[in-house]
């Protein structure tokens, strides 16, 4: 279990972290979501002590980070932003670094060094210079040295940055597949990262937690307005004019002439299904209707929306 | 102590398996003997005083470049937030690197003695005033890498760390040596010679180990290496 209580993160001038506060429950896969700059890396270089709070507690177990930061280090696995190695050594010869200095004692480090290569399939690569493996391996072999003592808690800084789609689903795949048995935090500011991996999202902006929950949650609470897409043949302003008139219809958010059809997306009351009433309206106009669609609003829009307020 | 061996054999290699290790060294032996040498078969004395006199000149301009990367490229590299992300301490990651730069050190200095080797052959050698001076350049270069990988822990550019840590190791050597003295009120020459770098290498290369010359040097060793410590906690406070 993982408190943090009103923490605060202040750099000269400017406030990173304003007062937040959350919990996370052993097993859970958490996911901080925000733009960048929001305060998502500050967040994650504080629950792994590489910053101290300026104000603030967090609790790992009733272990208290400032008192025992090197216990509560020996409990996490973490891959920084930009996944930082070191690139002249080989891989195998990192991995047994980095166990090493995670107090691996001798006799298990072989093993330990070899189950991590082979959950990362990095095995083919064991021999290489990190320096000269593709980014997607590079990435393998930052979560291998996450993963190499066996921690609870698993904190991954935009673990699939930078990669193309195959990549990202592989290790999107992997972090799933290490997730089962740990706590896993990640942060990404792509939604569908986090919609795929997260039982539980909490959206930061400009240092201030603005929403959190499942992503279901998440959207059930935010999808007040549905958008519907339409297309008719008719007179563009006419159509415009009788369409804003409509009761239930909030506003259009673009009505174009394309050929000799009008396009129109209208984004209406989420409560309401006012398809039909828009068929029926068009038809007794006269105009003629070819096409129709309705569409909730994605967690995409939702945080478009909430980070755009603010 | 585990993290510490590690960290010290993880940085040696590092030394040996990039070019670097071997351009310095070539070039520490190059530069040494050429000075030496030049002036050996006029002088026709089987002495290393004349070579232990430029030591600390060579030690000022090529040992910053021992100590410029370890940690201006893992700031540049970020490898620090791994560092210091994994349970260790942070005092450990410093004597870690000070104690591989070290070993680098000596093993550059064992390398050198084919000098004094050389010289047994022409003459009569005082082999107890070599292994004093070689004692005291130990110690010497131990104070220049200690200032070197604390001024290393200020930037992430190595060859500011590289020219600011000429300067500092500078300062802290010619504060005692003649050229400073001579300008001093009588009243701070004692303190000024004692402070310096090179008197303390002087004594003890003249053949004499003075427990204060150590403790001098141990003190100076220990405070950039508190200094550098300090440096890298501070990370935490920004």
């Amino acid at each position: 279990m993982i408190q943090v209580e009103n923490l605060t993160k202040k750099f000269e001038g400017f406030t990173a972290i304003d007062n937040i506060s959350f919990e996370i429950k052993p097993g859970e896969i958490i996911g901080l979501l925000g733009p960048n700059g929001a305060g998502k890396t500050t967040t994650l270089r504080i629950l792994t002590s590489y910053f101290n709070p300026s104000l603030g507690k967090i609790k790992y177990d009733e272990l208290d980070i400032i008192d025992n930061t090197i216990k509560i280090q020996q409990k996490i696995g973490y891959l920084p932003e930009n996944n930082p190695l070191y690139e002249e050594m080989k891989v195998k010869e990192y991995l047994n670094y980095a166990g090493q200095m995670h107090d691996i004692p001798k006799t298990e480090l072989k093993e330990k060094v070899n189950k991590a290569t082979e959950i990362c399939d990095l095995k083919s690569k064991q021999n290489q210079v990190i320096g000269k493996l593709s980014k997607g391996f590079k990435q393998r072999v930052g979560l291998a040295q996450a993963l190499i003592h066996d921690p609870e808690i698993l904190i991954l800084d935009e673990p699939t940055e930078g990669l193309d789609p195959n990549q990202r689903i592989e290790i999107r795949d992997l972090i799933k597949k290490i997730g089962q048995a740990k706590t896993v935090i990640l942060s990404s500011h792509v939604l569908s990262e986090v919609e795929a991996t997260c039982d539980r999202v909490l959206i930061i902006n400009q240092g201030k937690i603005i929403a959190s929950g499942t992503p279901d949650e998440l959207k059930k609470q935010a999808t007040s307005q549905t958008k519907i897409f339409i297309k008719i043949e008719g007179p563009l302003e006419k159509i415009n004019e009788t369409l804003k008139k409509t009761e239930g219809v909030e506003r259009i958010i673009s009505a174009k002439k394309e050929a000799n059809l009008v396009d129109i997306v209208l984004e209406t009351d989420s409560t309401l299904d006012l398809r039909k009433k828009l068929v029926h309206l068009i038809i007794n106009n006269g105009w003629e209707l070819y096409e129709i669609s309705r569409q909730e609003k994605s967690l995409e829009d939702i945080f478009v929306n909430l980070t755009k307020k603010i | 102590m585990n993290h510490i061996k590690a960290i010290i054999s993880k940085e040696l290699k590092n030394y040996f398996n990039s070019p670097l290790a071997y351009i310095f060294i070539s070039i520490f032996l190059v530069i040494a003997n050429w000075l030496f040498f030049t002036n050996f078969f006029l002088q026709n004395q089987a002495s290393m005083r004349n070579y232990f006199a430029f030591l600390p000149w060579i030690f000022l301009f090529l040992i910053p470049a021992i100590t410029m990367r370890l940690w201006a490229e893992e700031k540049k590299l970020n490898t620090t937030e791994l560092l210091f992300t994994w349970p260790i301490k942070d005092y450990e990651a410093v004597l870690g690197k000070f104690l591989a730069s070290l070993l680098f050190l000596a093993i550059t200095l064992v390398a050198s003695l084919s000098v004094p080797i050389t010289i047994s052959f022409l003459g009569q050698l005082d082999w107890g005033i070599v292994i004093a001076s070689y004692l005291g350049a130990l110690f010497l270069g131990a104070s220049f890498l200690a200032i070197g990988l604390f001024v290393s822990s200020l930037t992430d550019n190595q060859i500011i760390a590289f020219i600011i840590a000429i300067a500092l190791s500078f300062i802290a050597f010619i504060i005692g040596e003649n050229l400073v003295l001579y300008v001093l009120p009588d009243s701070l020459v004692s303190l000024f010679q004692f402070l310096g770098l090179g008197a303390h290498f002087n004594s003890i290369s003249r053949g004499v180990l003075d427990s204060r010359d150590i403790i001098y040097y141990i003190s100076i060793i220990a405070f950039f290496l508190y200094l550098n410590t300090r440096q890298i906690e501070n990370r935490k406070w920004k």
